[in-house]
């Protein structure tokens, strides 16, 4: 086990090196001048455009560039963007909200994505199964904006049940309407791979040993079942906490919520490279160290899996 | 170690781990029959005829199919549907009816810019479909290639191809696209398609990957290679016939799956750009006036869900068709 979390750090290492040249690159070795682009119509004299490059360390090759700045990132400094605002300050008010809507929408992952595909799996070819296989496909095939602009206006303009944007009225509240949104994808991959999974167990004769025994039907299915079925989910979960931090950018942008993702988003509109970098980077970081938490994880579930 | 597989459209039996793949394809020997043209007089008895069999019979299969040969068709000759109601030229606009709602002649009726809605839904089909085509295309081959090269191969060679897919899999899918996509000064339907599919090839490429790496253990494929066979032939006529339906199932998912993704990337500023007609830049236009002329964001959204659900659908049968599993 030891020798295994030594290699999958190694490994992770030399990912997290390598997405992170690769947003560096296509951020800052593409076309366009950033600095000239900042100052619009009145171009700014020579002299203050060569001392913002030194600053910036534009005027290097790039790859050095970037080594630069991955030395700056091992010691917590993210930079500055061209207005001398530090990106670490600016993200580090916005990360408390954009966590908040990314594990509300987990939440409500776990416990509804869960429920359904259990149900669908014990009601197999009635009604509920049909109901949620049909609403879980039907949720992946509706682009997500779609879905939240008009959860926004029928929940929110309209019926007035849910604040329509921002956070002002705090947790639950303002929360709850985004987080289903964010969570619908999730939620139906969820539902399925656990109807899928808990089918499969039921058939299995460690399932029939315990009927045959006189063991109660709802014992078997919360003891023995549940637990042999919840593996597959649970790696779904881990790297989906990751995709639920990266999909905040569609969601924050639709209800106004002032997290990293509509950070990122408005930096890509504005060219704010470092402020880009330094978000991509932070979420990247995330979403790597949960793919390696579940990986660990994965093993304590199910003893059968050796990493040996 | 274990491999994590986990893909957008993963369907019903959702997680692939290693192994899995593998079962979907036995019965291999009978389904590449010799040169696919001998004849074949118990054609029930080849994994391809007993699900063709299948399938024929699946109300399911033949919707999702119809649905997706009509968008197609489309895609294909716009021409052939947009001049139903009198009014076939998306370029035809009249500006003093902006967001006006349906009338005699408009069934969707009328856009900002007062184009008719219908004549645009039915135009953007080819863009829509044609990115989701392309990514699922560019990917496959991508995919079909180093999965190969890398299950067969081994050693170095399989390193270096997992090591480069892990790079690309630490992306969380949209942030990705975003970064490169709004760099580009000009996107059109083939930038759009290159970066996605940049993004997309690496769970198609585990899949085939492992896949390959199962069938070329396989007896038949040790036995053709004790006869003497190049690694070239074993590749081309027993190893890839063999590996090739469980990333050919995904592909058919994946395509639903990019033209979704080029709608949201489209609506976050960064896909294809007027004057284009997708579906995905009728839906991003519609986002500021929808509250008084929701038919702009309804019709457009009715037909992507429509094709994406199609394509879903369809891959999603075809899987179990090809599963014996769940004969």
């Amino acid at each position: 086990m030891g020798r295994y979390i030594v290699s999958r750090l190694a490994q992770l290492v030399i990912v997290f090196f390598g997405v992170t040249l690769l947003i560096y690159l296509a951020v800052w070795a593409l076309p366009g001048d950033p600095i000239r682009a900042m100052a619009g119509d009145r171009p700014l004299s020579e002299s203050v455009i060569n001392a913002m490059r030194e600053e910036h360390n534009l005027n290097d090759p790039v790859l050095v560039q970037y080594l630069k700045y991955m030395g700056d990132l091992l010691t917590g400094d993210f930079g500055t963007d061209f207005n001398g605002r530090s990106v670490s300050d600016q993200m580090v008010q916005r990360w408390p909200v954009t966590l908040r809507l990314a594990v509300t929408a987990w939440l409500i992952e776990i416990v509804v994505g869960i429920g359904l595909g259990v149900i669908a799996a014990l009601r197999r070819g009635r009604w509920p199964d049909y109901t949620i296989l049909l609403f879980s496909i039907a949720v992946i095939s509706i682009p997500i904006f779609v879905l939240g602009y008009t959860a926004q206006l029928v929940l929110g303009v309209n019926a007035g049940i849910f604040p329509v944007s921002g956070v002002a009225d705090g947790w639950p509240a303002s929360y709850i309407l985004p987080a289903v949104i964010l969570s619908a994808f999730g939620l139906a991959s969820v539902a399925r791979l656990v109807r899928a999974s808990v089918l499969e167990n039921l058939r299995a004769d460690y399932v029939r040993a315990a009927v045959a025994k006189g063991m109660s039907r709802r014992r078997v299915v919360s003891v023995h079942v549940l637990r042999n079925s919840l593996i597959a989910a649970v790696t779904f979960l881990g790297v989906e906490l990751g995709f639920l931090l990266g999909g905040t950018v569609v969601v924050e942008g639709i209800f106004n919520v002032p997290g990293v993702g509509q950070l990122l988003f408005r930096s890509l509109q504005t060219q704010e490279g470092a402020v880009v970098v330094g978000v991509a980077t932070a979420l990247v970081l995330i979403f790597l160290l949960a793919n390696l938490v579940v990986d660990l994880l994965y093993g304590v579930l199910d003893p059968r899996i050796r990493h040996d | 170690m274990t491999e994590r597989e986990i893909s957008p459209g993963a369907g019903p039996t959702g997680s692939a781990r290693p192994g899995g793949p593998a079962d979907m394809e036995p019965a291999g020997d009978g389904s590449q029959a010799p040169g696919g043209a001998a004849a074949q007089p118990d054609r029930g008895a080849t994994l391809l005829g007993d699900a063709w069999q299948d399938l024929r019979r699946n109300p399911v299969f033949l919707i999702s199919g119809f649905f997706v040969l009509l968008m197609v068709v489309m895609a294909v000759f716009p021409g052939l549907f947009a001049g139903w109601f009198g009014n076939g030229s998306p370029r035809v606009c009249d500006l003093s009816r902006s967001g006006d709602g349906p009338t005699s002649g408009h069934p969707f009726g009328f856009d900002k810019q007062g184009c008719d809605v219908y004549a645009n839904v039915i135009h953007g089909a080819r863009a829509s479909i044609s990115v989701g085509l392309l990514v699922t295309v560019f990917s496959l081959v991508i995919a079909v290639v180093l999965g190969a090269v890398a299950g067969y191969h081994g050693r170095w060679l399989d390193a270096l191809v997992s090591r480069i897919t892990d790079v690309f899999f630490g992306f969380p899918f949209i942030l990705g696209a975003l970064v490169v996509l709004n760099s580009m000064n000009n996107r059109n339907i083939w930038t759009v398609s290159l970066v996605l599919a940049l993004f997309g090839w690496p769970t198609m490429t585990r899949v085939m990957r492992s896949s390959v790496l199962s069938v070329k253990q396989l007896d038949y494929v040790q036995a053709a290679r004790g006869l003497g066979a190049g690694s070239w032939w074993l590749l081309r006529r027993h190893i890839l016939p063999n590996s090739i339906a469980p990333v050919m199932v995904m592909a058919t998912i994946a395509v639903g799956t990019a033209i979704v993704a080029e709608a949201v990337l489209t609506f976050l500023g960064v896909g294809l750009q007027a004057p284009a007609i997708s579906w995905g830049l009728q839906l991003s236009n519609a986002q500021t006036d929808f509250q008084i002329a929701p038919h702009l964001l309804i019709y457009p959204s009715i037909f992507l869900s429509v094709t994406v659900l199609s394509f879903i659908v369809l891959g999603d049968v075809i899987r179990d068709a090809f599963d014996p599993r769940l004969r």
